[in-house]
């Protein structure tokens, strides 16, 4: 029988974070279920691979001069940090705030946006957008280099409203023209130079330079603006004072909240959630952690209905499994290739395909996807050379009486290690008859690779493929 | 459409990274081109000539044998209004048909749709490669990307194959019993049982085909041989794809891009004589592009990004020729030192969907385009 302090602390781990090993989840419990709330809402200290061990190993994420290495970059971050949360954050911001590649080719710089998101992705969604608003990728991205005083650009003015904050419907065109006026001035440093840079898209001579925010007063239009019926002479923080004090700001980042860190679909029971976080919201100052903590205190989050109830996203399905599996804790080649992984999943990491992020939960599943998806997982987790999945060997060893396993013994260890995850009772059966195709499983005095191993590690692999460890 | 007739397909050939035009179709009796390319150029007399103002360049030995025999259309100047130099851009939108707006929607994707609107078949389209290019990924679209067919599923990494062939079916009945289920489990369920049927009846194509050619060793020939293979296992394919590259020749450009065009050249002639042995030639149409050309004036070893490329359709059933206009290399021609481009890439779309896929094209490429008369009808 499952423990369910363990499956809600499991499930916790895989919201706040990328799911976690026996090992790490026993530390959790240690501190009960409060105190792991806290911790993970508090990353502070996170030890992950450094910079000058990385270095050493690959060029192409010292320069972050191209794609490829500056996700590898990111990716060795998730698999290696003891703060997950911190991580899953700002994956969560990069999912919402979206910026691409594509358009800047300028991966340092996006990189720095993560940074920011990690930074300020718990603090005050007031501060939050101020930051974004006058982060250089996300200036370049929705062009607000090319937003003038004497001739407004509407790109970013637009979306900071209908993608980043209020949502479609609650504010007029005019809204969107002056939000523009006020964002008059906010630009890159040195940014026509930049812009001819960027044209030429050249590396030389110095490589790619890191683009800073610089604030023009004479760009800026200075004159009076009605936005949402206040009127005054108002500046972008101005602007953003009054988006948040919006009650429909309060929805969009509830809901958005719920549906990464609780379930895809929001029931009567989310929607009791969501209306606390909106509550909380007000409450706190506009304050992210403490709409995290409302959901994850919550009688909802902590039902049984909320678990599983996420399609795992392709970066929470191969950081998770790695993480599991113990593997890429020092730099090792085919990082990228893993990387590239989760693209051919339908997640690039920095390349998200358009400024609305990806289209999240049932569209993460088509064939070909699928196919990655379990592919990859099924090999993580079966490699019984992995230090996560000895660890798994030697738990179940251990659990055995005299080092014995029947085959339900087998699957449910398993399952068990692995999350615990919850099958149909269709699913089980189907893993205790692979099971009992050799009968009976003696590890005791397994070795290294023997045949007792290979049974788990199969079992492992199928345990990978099950719908089940689809979702999150 | 009549029974014994066979459905029209397309395959598709994409050249990564920008392909430089002014060596691919080398405008060799242009003095501005020596001019500017002092260093990366094709010198007259080894340029295969196509008449006395453009050649091929020397590793397109086979695509001129071709051209011989009125089979290859070059369409000139192919690109977009206001071009972007990145990659990715240039290359979304190609694949999207959109210059405008971010599109999320591939033009393929949309054709597969088209063709198939209930899903019927799931391998209406298919990849060869890894990753879904965009131009193929439209959400509710199931398309088959294939990394290598001969061991292309599940669980390829399983050796035994006593114990891959257990686990196969360990996985089918976990994903079979879809009915009743909640709606995430049950689209699991089925999307798993069209992975495994797409991938079992893919694993047929093989066997399912004989042939005398012999492709050559490379990643893209070996590609194509798989395209060969599917197509000729009669699954139903209409569209199948494949990219290859990098052409991103900023160095050492007259190695690089010679060694790239060999394989391109060579993969596209061993495919057309494929196509000849099996009588299907009229039945298959090759479109090679790229997301742009590269820079008129070369960097002393290599070529920086540009913008006006060139594209190639290819088959029994394309009317040989030059389509469109070399743009100029004078001075005042150029856009911020690149070709003009002055021929939409919809136009091309725009045939390929009416005249080879039978489909509305307005729908797919978002407007109105003007044909070239690059397919026979």
């Amino acid at each position: 029988m499952i423990n369910n302090d363990t499956a809600l602390m499991a499930h916790l781990l895989r919201r706040a974070g990328f799911g976690a090993s026996r090992d790490e989840l026993e530390q959790y419990l240690a501190m009960g279920y409060d105190g792991a709330v806290e911790a993970l809402l508090n990353p502070s200290h996170p030890s992950n691979m450094p910079d000058d061990l990385i270095r050493r190993y690959h060029v192409e994420q010292s320069e972050l001069r191209d794609l490829p290495g500056s996700a590898a970059y990111w990716m060795y971050r998730m698999i290696s940090t003891s703060c997950p949360m911190e991580e899953k954050t700002a994956l969560f911001w990069h999912g919402l705030f979206a910026t691409g590649y594509a358009k800047l080719n300028q991966a340092r710089s996006l990189l720095n946006q993560v940074e920011m998101f990690r930074r300020s992705g718990l603090g005050s969604f007031e501060d939050l957008l101020v930051d974004l608003s006058k982060d250089p990728a996300m200036i370049v991205w929705l062009d607000n280099n090319e937003n003038h005083g004497d001739a407004i650009n509407e790109n970013y003015g637009r979306e900071l409203l209908e993608l980043f904050s209020m949502g479609i419907g609650n504010y007029s065109e005019d809204d969107i023209k002056e939000c523009a006026r006020a964002f008059t001035g906010w630009t890159l440093g040195n940014a026509e130079y930049m812009s001819i840079r960027a044209a030429k898209d050249s590396i030389w001579p110095y490589g790619r330079i890191a683009w800073h925010f610089d604030y023009r007063e004479e760009d800026h239009d200075d004159g009076e603006k009605t936005f949402l019926g206040e009127t005054g002479r108002f500046n972008g923080e101005d602007i953003i004072a009054i988006i948040v004090k919006q009650e429909s700001t309060a929805r969009f980042v509830a809901t958005r909240l719920f549906q990464f860190f609780a379930a895809d679909e929001i029931n009567e029971a989310g929607e009791k959630t969501v209306q606390d976080m909106m509550a909380t919201y007000f409450s706190s100052g506009y304050q992210v952690r403490d709409m995290l903590r409302t959901l994850f205190h919550s009688d909802y989050f902590k039902s049984e209905e909320a678990r599983f109830a996420r399609v795992k996203g392709p970066v929470e399905m191969v950081v998770g499994a790695i993480r599991m599996a113990g593997n890429y804790q020092n730099p090792a080649l085919g990082i990228e290739k893993v990387s590239n992984t989760m693209l051919y999943m339908g997640q690039g990491l920095l390349q998200p395909p358009t400024v609305e992020g990806w289209h999240e939960g049932e569209e993460w599943i088509d064939s070909g996807a699928l196919v990655e998806r379990v592919n990859f997982v099924a090999k993580e987790l079966s490699d019984v050379r992995s230090p996560g999945v000895r660890s798994i060997i030697d738990r179940l060893a251990a659990s055995a009486d005299q080092g014995v396993l029947d085959p339900a013994d087998l699957a449910d260890g398993c399952l068990d290690l692995l999350g615990p995850i919850e099958v149909s009772d269709e699913t089980r059966s189907v893993l205790v008859e692979y099971a009992s195709r050799q009968g009976d499983l003696d590890l005791s005095g397994h070795q290294p690779g023997d045949e007792a191993e290979q049974r788990v590690g199969n079992m492992l692999r199928l345990v990978a493929a099950t719908r089940e460890y689809q979702l999150a | 459409m009549t029974s014994n007739k066979r459905e029209k397909s397309l395959i598709v050939i994409q050249l990564s990274g920008g392909n430089d035009y002014l060596n691919t179709v080398v405008p060799y009796s242009d003095g501005k081109y020596y001019d500017n390319r002092p260093v990366v150029n094709i010198p007259q007399d080894k340029v295969i000539p196509i008449d006395d103002r453009f050649g091929f360049n020397p590793s397109m030995g086979p695509v001129k044998s071709l051209w011989d025999e009125g089979k290859v259309a070059i369409i000139n100047g192919i690109g977009y209004q206001n071009p972007n130099r990145s990659h990715f851009r240039s290359m979304d939108i190609w694949h999207t048909a959109e210059p405008d707006t971010i599109g999320k929607e591939g033009w393929l994707g949309r054709a597969i749709r088209d063709i198939d609107p209930q899903g019927d078949n799931v391998l209406t389209g298919i990849n060869f490669g890894r990753g879904l290019p965009r131009a193929l990924a439209v959400s509710g679209v199931s398309v088959a990307s294939v990394g290598d067919l001969d061991t292309y599923g599940l669980f390829p990494d399983v050796q035994d194959e006593e114990l891959r062939m257990f686990t196969l079916e360990a996985f089918s009945r976990m994903y079979g019993n879809t009915a009743g289920r909640d709606p995430v489990m049950e689209l699991l369920g089925r999307t798993g049982q069209d992975a495994l049927q797409g991938a079992d009846i893919l694993r047929t194509a093989p066997a399912m085909y004989s042939s005398s050619v012999e492709y050559g060793p490379g990643p893209l020939a070996q590609n194509v041989k798989s395209i060969s293979q599917v197509f000729h296992a009669n699954l139903g394919a209409r569209v199948l794809y494949t990219s290859y590259g990098p052409f991103d020749t900023h160095s050492g450009e007259l190695l690089s891009h010679a060694k790239l065009w060999d394989e391109v050249a060579g993969a596209i002639g061993s495919l057309m004589d494929d196509l000849k042995e099996h009588g299907t030639e009229d039945d298959a149409s090759i479109l090679v592009f790229s997301e742009f050309g590269r820079r008129i004036k070369d960097n002393g070893s290599g070529s920086d990004h540009g913008s006006g490329g060139v594209a190639f359709m290819i088959g029994g059933a394309v009317n040989g020729g030059m389509y469109g206009e070399y743009p100029s290399l004078a001075e005042a021609e150029q856009i911020e030192g690149d070709l003009r481009s002055n021929n939409d890439f919809r136009s091309v779309y725009t045939e390929i969907l009416e005249d080879w896929l039978d489909l509305d094209a307005p729908s797919v490429v978002n407007g109105q385009f003007e044909k070239h008369g690059i397919l026979k009808s």
